[in-house]
């Protein structure tokens, strides 16, 4: 299926009945070359560059629900490439790099919009840290501006500058930062990677992992057994239910992270603004709707909502910094499941399984590393060897504490990010 | 959720802090080892479904307890203190 202004005009007059589906919604082939298990954005970028960058193409994606049904149609479609340490930094460069490309690659409107992200900051320790981050950015090759408070009052008018608890003293800005489509990126990636030949498979829940010798064989799912030699777990917060299915436990834990929208409005927030000792950051969708959210619920979740405390929470951040928020009504709220990780950075790994690999970890950031890690993980399935911009993201160095990222500074431990 | 304080009684979510896995309380001995410290401090079972879980309850009376929880449902099964919790 695709688009032109002669098909919109064309469909209009007809109806809009013409349309077809963007990509085949294939049946399991007994085998496959490869086979990623988990049919959301980094399964779905996986298998697309899999497809693309090496040739890879009798690939299946096997998705337990509905395409794009977890956190990649659950966020707050927040991209940015703001990262301090290395290992991240690059590999967030990249994946913004990709980003600014992707609706041409993909011939497909991802509505990427690079309307600045800036991050508030209210004491002069954070306005360092800040100024260090941004010029980290900037060696990285990105960008960013440190913004004072009267920088910050030209851009954002309507926030109360003068809280009695966090007084804007400035922020960070990043002009490249944004936001985009969130389901455009999964359907993108789809019809890309069906068009080559990827099979993408609904309704198939895998329920086993084949292996013998310490090889993978391929998997047990819900509409026969499938053989692979080589399997991709990309599986976000659950994991910990497919990797057990290896016989692995991992450095993952799966928490609850909520999100809001209120009614449409006209344009008022034109930035993503991010007010982070409130844990409260906002953005305003192209439908109009205010999309903002916190920090997590901070216990373990597979409910795909959250409780009431962190809701609450959450609205009295965003009307200490923007009074004029209590206007809006919200509209719904929602809830992702985040898989931790201890150090808050993510996997993107061989296991001790020949065969078997693992991508995981995006804590509450997954969905600027869709483009990244598709990249990525495509590379080390491939070639076996991890991608240059991915080294850091191994799944050893809890156990040995060489390579941390813990872009936070709180300790490589669980419920500390 | 409400979490059934043995000392307190029924108690709100706000009250509590969640204080990771239960395995947490089972510290390995000081030798026991890189592999056996690596499970203790990272690695989790992350279960879908029914998990025990330590909670303090910071803003009452104080007791750390293990709090069998449903992790999907959100359904709170019962709690009992730890070992030396008062």
């Amino acid at each position: 299926m695709r688009f032109s202004a002669l098909e919109v005009l064309r469909q209009g007059l007809t109806g809009n009945r013409g349309w077809q589906p963007h990509w085949r919604d294939a049946q399991p082939k007994p085998e496959y070359d490869a086979i990623i298990i988990g049919g959301g954005g980094h399964g779905l970028s996986t298998a697309y560059y899999l497809a693309r960058n090496h040739g890879l193409t009798n690939v299946a994606v096997l998705e337990k629900g509905y395409l794009g049904g977890g956190n990649v149609g659950r966020n707050t479609t927040i991209v940015r490439a703001n990262y301090f340490l290395p290992g991240n930094a690059e590999f967030y460069s990249h994946s913004l790099k990709l980003w600014e490309g992707l609706g041409a690659e993909l011939n497909y409107n991802v509505m990427h919009s690079q309307r600045g992200l800036i991050n508030l900051f209210h004491s002069d320790g954070q306005r360092d840290a800040f100024a260090r981050r941004g010029n980290a950015m900037i060696n990285q090759g990105d960008d960013a501006v440190l913004l004072d408070r009267e920088g910050v009052r030209k851009y954002l008018p309507y926030l109360d500058f003068d809280n009695g608890r966090f007084p804007i003293h400035g922020g960070l800005l990043h002009p490249r930062g944004g936001t985009a489509r969130h389901d455009a990126v999964a359907w993108g990636y789809a019809r890309g990677a069906s068009d080559r030949g990827v099979d993408l498979v609904q309704n198939c829940e895998v329920t086993g992992i084949d292996i013998e010798g310490g090889r993978v064989l391929g998997v047990q799912t819900t509409r026969g057994a499938i053989k692979a030699r080589k399997v991709g777990i990309v599986t976000a917060g659950r994991s910990g239910q497919v990797a057990a299915m290896a016989g692995m436990r991992l450095p993952v834990e799966s928490h609850i992270l909520q999100a809001f929208v209120t009614e449409g409005l006209k344009p008022v927030i034109d930035h993503v603004v991010s007010f982070g000792m409130g844990h409260f950051y906002i953005s305003q969708s192209d439908k109009g709707g205010l999309v903002f959210g916190g920090d997590l619920d901070f216990y373990p979740s597979y409910a795909q909502r959250g409780n009431l405390p962190m809701a609450e929470h959450v609205m009295e951040a965003g009307m200490t910094l923007m009074p004029m928020i209590g206007k809006a009504r919200v509209l719904r709220s929602w809830g992702g499941i985040m898989d931790m990780t201890p150090d808050g950075s993510p996997i993107i790994d061989k296991t001790g399984v020949d065969g078997l690999y693992l991508d995981c970890g995006w804590c509450y950031g997954g969905f600027k590393a869709v483009p990244a890690s598709g990249w990525c993980m495509a590379h080390l399935m491939a070639t076996d060897t991890p991608h240059e911009v991915a080294r850091g993201f191994r799944l050893d160095r809890f156990r040995d504490g060489q390579g941390l990222m813990d872009e936070e500074g709180t300790g490589a431990q669980h419920n500390l990010h | 959720m409400r979490f059934p304080c043995p000392l307190c009684g029924d108690r709100d979510l706000q009250e509590f802090t969640f204080g990771g896995a239960a395995v947490m309380a089972e510290r390995p001995a000081p030798d026991a080892g890189v592999v056996a410290w690596d499970a203790y401090l990272h690695l989790r079972d992350n279960p879908a479904g029914r998990s025990e879980e330590l909670w303090q309850h910071d803003k009452g009376c104080g007791a750390w307890m293990v709090v069998t929880r449903d992790t999907v449902t959100h359904a709170v099964h019962g709690a009992r203190l730890t070992k030396g919790a008062t």
